[in-house]
């Protein structure tokens, strides 16, 4: 499961997607949006995609992180539009036989989103707004 | 010839649109494309880093561009 969709990711449906009788453990990652950046108080968060290749990275970074690891099922989901403080933007859950496989390849699976996925999220402030990581 | 530019995040508010229509130089090289950008647009020079795709692949420096080719300008993702 490699998604991008604009209603909230159903958490539940997401690991159960990668449910395997082969799996001894499932490691999930939930991003949630915080309300402060730096010491400011976020209002909200609008997050933009390049959808067509934004599911091409993703789909990379699944079939790489299967090279890597001993994994069973991936499942990768990002959230798209206006959301709020508290919601989740995304969604990542692997299941492996062992556990540290899991916890390993979720985490190069977000740090890697996070570096090369078409996604772009603009934080908004009381007093303004801001693309993260636009400006050094 | 023609290439058609689609942007997206900052660089969409820095054009000031999502989609444009250029006509460029034949043969134009993406690093060539990115200086005559940022000559346009000096505010692009302030950002992070500017990558570029082409359909939904990332290119290089040296990519030679093509007639009616989709140019994505990929400024600096934030997902997650």
């Amino acid at each position: 499961m490699v998604e991008i969709t604009d209603k909230p990711i159903k958490i539940d449906e997401v690991i159960k997607s990668v449910t395997s009788e082969n799996a001894g453990a499932i490691d999930v990652f939930i991003g949630t949006v915080r309300n402060k950046t730096k010491g400011k108080t976020v209002v909200k968060l609008d997050f933009e995609a390049y959808e067509p290749m934004a599911i091409t990275e993703m789909q990379k970074i699944v079939n790489t992180a299967k090279q890597k690891w001993s994994i069973e099922k991936i499942a990768v989901v990002h959230r798209v539009g206006l959301l709020e403080i508290g919601d989740v933007p995304v969604v990542i859950a692997v299941s492996t036989p062992h556990r540290k496989d899991s916890f390993d390849a979720c985490q190069f699976v977000i740090d890697t989103l996070k570096e090369t996925v078409p996604i772009w999220k603009k934080e908004i402030f009381e007093d303004g707004e801001v693309w993260v990581s636009a400006h050094p | 010839m023609t290439i058609n530019l689609v942007l997206f995040g900052i660089a969409k508010d820095i054009v000031g649109t999502s989609r444009s229509l250029l006509e460029v130089e034949d043969g134009m090289l993406i690093n060539e494309f990115k200086q005559k950008l940022v000559a346009e647009y000096p505010k692009m020079k302030d950002l992070t880093s500017i990558s570029f795709a082409v359909g939904t692949e990332y290119v290089e420096d040296d990519y030679q561009l093509r007639h009616n080719e989709e140019v994505v300008i990929i400024p600096p993702v934030s997902g997650g």
